[in-house]
This record gives C-alpha cells, structure tokens and sequence, in this order.
C-alpha cells in the first residue's frame, strides 16, 4: 500500500491527531475500494444501494399501482437513498475496530503507534463517508431518472442542505464513535453492535415511514436521534420546503429542527471521546484490546 | 545374550508377539459412505453446540433480522397495505434468516477457514472435503432454522398475522426442496467464493439486497414483471416464498407467480442441481488449488 503524501507534510507527522485522522481515512479508503477492479468496485457500489431502493419502491407500486409522483414516495424514495450514509458511517467505524483486531491482527500495533486511536477511527469513519456519499448520490440519480422525483436543483435549499449534513455527519460520527468504542470491549457477537443499532436507529429515524406509525413508547425514541432531523432537513431541503412532509415534524419550522440537530450532534460527538476513554480503559482491564477470537 | 537380555529386561506390558507385528487391537477405520457421515457430523457438530453453548448469539442473530422485518412492516402499515401484505414481510425476514446463513456461514466459510488455517486440516484429513461442505449446511440449516422460526413466531405475534395452510404436504415438500436446493448452493457458493478470495467478504455483501429484491422476499414477486421473475426462478428463494405464499395465506392464489405444484417440481430439478455442481465445483477448486499451490495460501 502506498502512503497519501499528506501523511508526510510536516504538520500531519508531528500532530498524533492529525497523523491518526489522515491514516485512518487513507487506510479506510485503500481497504473499501483497492480489492478489486474498478469495474466490479462500482457495481459492489451500486448494487446494494440501487437494489435496496427498489425493494422499497416496488412495495410501494405494489400497495398504490404505481402512485410514484405522490409527495409520499419521494419523501420515502430520498429517505432511504439518504439512509445509507447513515449505514455507511455508524456502521464501518464498529467494523473497522473488528477488522483490525479479528482481521487483519493488528490492534497492537495501531494502538502503540504515535497517534491518536480515536482519531483514527474518525479517519475510518470519513473513509466511509466517501463510500457512502457515492452511493447516496448513484441512488438519488437512480430516482430522478427512473422515477422523475421532484428535486428542482436550481430550487433546492443548498444554505439549509449543506448545514444540516454537516452536523448530521457529525452525529454519525460521534454514534459511529461510540459504537466503535463499545466494540473494543466485547469478546464475542461484536459485530451485531454496529449492524443492531444501524438497523435498530433505522426504525426510530422516520426514513421510510413517519414516526406516527410506530406504537406510542417508542416514538420518543425517534426525537432523541439526531439523524431524524438531518433527515427531515435534507428531504425539505431538496424538495422544498413547501413540499408536504411526512406528519411527524410538519410542525416544526427548519430553524426548530436545525437547533435540535445541532444541539443533539454536539452532545454525541462531545460525549463520544468520553465514552472512548471509558471503553478503552475497560478494554485494557479485560485484555480484550488485541484479542483475537476467531468468533 | 543372556547377559545381554538380564542388563535389558523387556517391558513389562509388553504383548506377546504372534504372527503379524501389532501391539494393540486393530483400530476400526470408517472408509466410504461411513467416512463421508461421520466427517459430515464432524463439521455440524461446532455449529450445534455452539448454538448451546451461547445463548447472546442467537438473541443477536434473531433480534438484526427482525428489526429489519419491521421497517417493512411499518412501510406497509403506513402505506395502508392489506394485512396480509404484513404477513409477506415477516415471511420475508425469515427467508433472509436462510439467506444470510447461506452467504455468511456457507458461502464465505471456506474462505474464513483458509484465513484462520483450517482448510489445511480439512484437507489432510481422510474425510472428504463435500462432507465438510455438508456437515456445514447441516449445523447451518439448524443455526437458520432456529433464528429463521425465532423471527416468524416473533413478527407473527406482534403483528396479528393468521395462516391458513391449505395443503400441508406440498407445503413441507416445498420446504424441504427449497432448503435443499439453497443450501446446495451455498455448498456450490463455498468453493467459487474461496477461488475470489478477498473478495469473497464484498461478494456477500454485494448479494444480500439483490437477492432480497430478486427473489420479491417482501413482496409478490410477480410485481417484478414476467421476464425478471422468470429470471429470478434460478433462484430456490424466489420458488420456495412464492410457493409457501400461497399455501400459508387465504384466497392468495392470485399473488403467485407459478403453481406450487410446479415450484416444486423445479425446486427437485435445481437441488440435485446444486447438489452435484458444489461437488464437481469442489474438485475443480480443489485440483487447481494444488496444481498451482494456491489451496492453503493466504495472502489472497
């Protein structure tokens, strides 16, 4: 593997914070894209995200004959394309911790270099943010030319898109973080933590369907996660803010919204580094930050 | 030499010799069909016990999958779709119990086992290799089994979904038939998945959506259109759901995409497919595994 000329600019080699970020995310990019050709990459990358979309859409068309020019479906359609940088991130950090440590084997050695651990999984964490971002994009370019959803580029929001996925990326992270965290300290089952909570999360995130829906005590779930609101800001974002919305948060104007997602990204992201350092005292105590399980 | 014998007494123990040279009794070796069975049970045995053995396992394997069940339960709930529509996703996440044990403790095993350097041992040992492949499928169909019942009870519940069989015969035949026939191509999956190597983790990626959407796991898969459900039938999931469908669900003849008199029947028609393809595959693999010193190495 070769090394990004970053991680050899003077700053970078001093600072552990920065050496950690860049060479987790150069890392992270080499293991998610340089295993195959490139031709087979970008079907592995359009595949999953395409084929998940129109899982949703056809149980649509199923139930509506096809009503795909419904505010509904759009709102559905850009929900789940939005969802798999959500995935993506949350996910890929509590894998990365299981890759180096099940499968590559090389935690020691990550973990007595001179640079930050956490920043490195952050750096991971952005690696897959890339991924993510291109199959977010492939998959809203599939609903725009096959199913004609109504995103006017010249009328979307960009100001209240760019903010909100800012900090809505930044939750991911501080979730993916944490996930990651609490991965270093199990023995066994460790990769059900970050696929359990992403699957978990997707349910309470009001991506494909409006919280109304779900049964009473578990609808406040929902507005504790700061991905609902990302959500919510992106779709209005892109479709208008006079765009019905699902019922959920229809009453609430973009500057309610975009407050509680930047107070509620803060506060994970800041409680992440908190969790970090809990887990990794933990993991230590248990000799659970190398081991090799074979599970 | 009777000096000789008094300075080195013979062992005490030792039997004495008759005939032919053997210490201890002759040791019963299984050879043939026997060998085949027990190397078979072998292999199932860790995936049987060690479903005993850790309980947060099955929680874990049972709770992913029926989260999942809900997403699409609540799509359909907020669609305004009929109730047995709901029914169609808890049978789908059930299916998906199968198909992730087939891409990840079938298909991509014989990779994980090269990786952790039990292939070797597997192949240096009298038993031949399609009975690993099959004791795999054995441990693997009751670890499916187990979270497959797990999610339909669970969904079934929770969700107010009724069955009603309309003949339980041809029900349990398209059951077994169409567990054959996937696991026969899980068993097929092993060897093309240890040729791609590295790949082989991607590759189980790449096939869990697609399959959900070819195979209509939470829906009709006729909605797909005529050309890409006859397309999809090389796959035993899509005949299997299709046909179960509509034995298990009231008045839902017209969901099917093919009687399940004649799923079945292709169903028979592509395990003894699978079946005999995993194992020619397996000696292809394994003949220019050795050929070219590639069968144990582990860089790729």
């Amino acid at each position: 593997m070769t090394t990004h000329p970053l991680q050899n600019n003077a700053a970078v080699r001093t600072h552990p914070v920065l050496r950690g970020l860049i060479t987790g995310a150069w890392l992270g990019w080499q293991i998610e894209s340089n295993w195959a050709q490139p031709f087979l990459f970008a079907i592995y990358a359009v595949a999953r995200p395409v084929a998940s979309a129109l899982i949703i859409v056809v149980m649509y068309n199923v139930i509506t004959n096809g009503a795909t020019q419904e505010p509904l479906f759009a709102y559905i359609f850009l929900g789940n394309a939005l969802y798999i940088l959500v995935s993506n991130v949350v996910n890929g950090i509590s894998w990365a911790v299981i890759d180096d440590r099940e499968h590559y084997r090389m935690a020691k050695q990550l973990h007595t270099a001179p640079m930050s651990y956490y920043a490195y999984l952050m750096g991971r964490g952005a690696a897959r943010i890339a991924i993510g971002t291109i199959s977010t994009v492939i998959t809203i370019l599939f609903g725009l030319v096959a199913f004609q959803l109504p995103i006017q580029w010249a009328a979307v929001d960009w100001p209240l898109f760019i903010v909100s996925t800012a900090f809505g990326l930044l939750a991911m992270q501080g979730i993916g973080l944490i996930l990651g965290a609490l991965t270093m300290q199990l023995p066994q089952n460790m990769w059900f933590i970050g696929e359990g909570a992403v699957a978990a999360f997707f349910i309470i995130s009001g991506a494909i369907f409006p919280l109304d829906v779900l049964p009473a005590f578990v609808r406040p779930l929902g507005f504790f996660y700061p991905v609902t609101y990302w959500l919510e800001l992106a779709r209005r974002a892109l479709l208008g803010s006079f765009y019905p919305a699902f019922p959920t948060l229809a009453a609430y104007d973009n500057t309610t919204l975009l407050i509680a997602l930047i107070a509620l990204s803060l506060t994970i992201f800041g409680g992440s580094y908190a969790i970090y350092r809990w887990s990794l005292h933990l993991a230590k105590e248990k000799g659970r930050l190398d081991m090799e399980t074979s599970y | 030499m009777s000096v000789i014998t008094e300075r080195t007494p013979a062992a005490p123990t030792a039997p004495p010799i008759s005939g032919s040279i053997r210490s201890t009794e002759r040791v019963h070796k299984a050879t043939g069909a026997s060998l085949f069975w027990r190397g078979m049970w072998a292999r199932a045995y860790p995936r049987l016990i060690g479903t005993q053995r850790d309980v947060g396992w099955l929680v874990s394997e049972t709770l992913l999958p029926l989260l999942a069940t809900f997403a699409y339960v609540y799509v359909y709930i907020a669609t305004g779709a009929p109730q047995e529509y709901i029914g169609f996703a808890v049978m789908g996440g059930t299916a998906t119990a199968f198909w992730l044990n087939i891409l990840w403790s079938m298909a991509s095993q014989l990779y994980w086992d090269k990786d952790d350097g039990n292939l070797e041992l597997y192949v240096i040992s009298p038993a031949p290799l399609t009975s690993i492949l099959m004791g795999m499928a054995v441990g693997g169909f009751v670890m499916a089994a187990t979270r497959g019942f797990s999610i339909l009870i669970i969904g079934s519940l929770l969700f107010s979904v009724s069955y009603e069989i309309a003949n339980l015969p041809l029900l349990l035949a398209v059951f077994f038939f169409t567990m054959a026939a996937l696991y026969g191509m899980g068993m097929m999956m092993a060897s093309i998945f240890l040729a791609a190597g590295r790949e082989a983790w991607h590759l189980s990626n790449m096939l869990q959506e697609p399959i959900y959407l070819a195979s209509g796991m939470y829906f009709p898969v006729k909605a797909l259109g005529a050309l890409a459900a006859t397309v999809s039938s090389a796959l035993p999931l899509t005949l299997g759901i299709d046909a179960i469908r509509q034995l298990i669900f009231d008045n839902q003849t017209d969901i099917g995409w093919l009687p399940p008199e004649t799923s079945l029947l292709l169903l028979i028609g592509l395990s003894v497919l699978f079946i005999a393809g995993a194992h020619f595959s397996l000696k292809w693999l394994e003949m220019i595994g050795r050929r070219e010193g590639r069968l144990i190495e582990r860089r790729k």
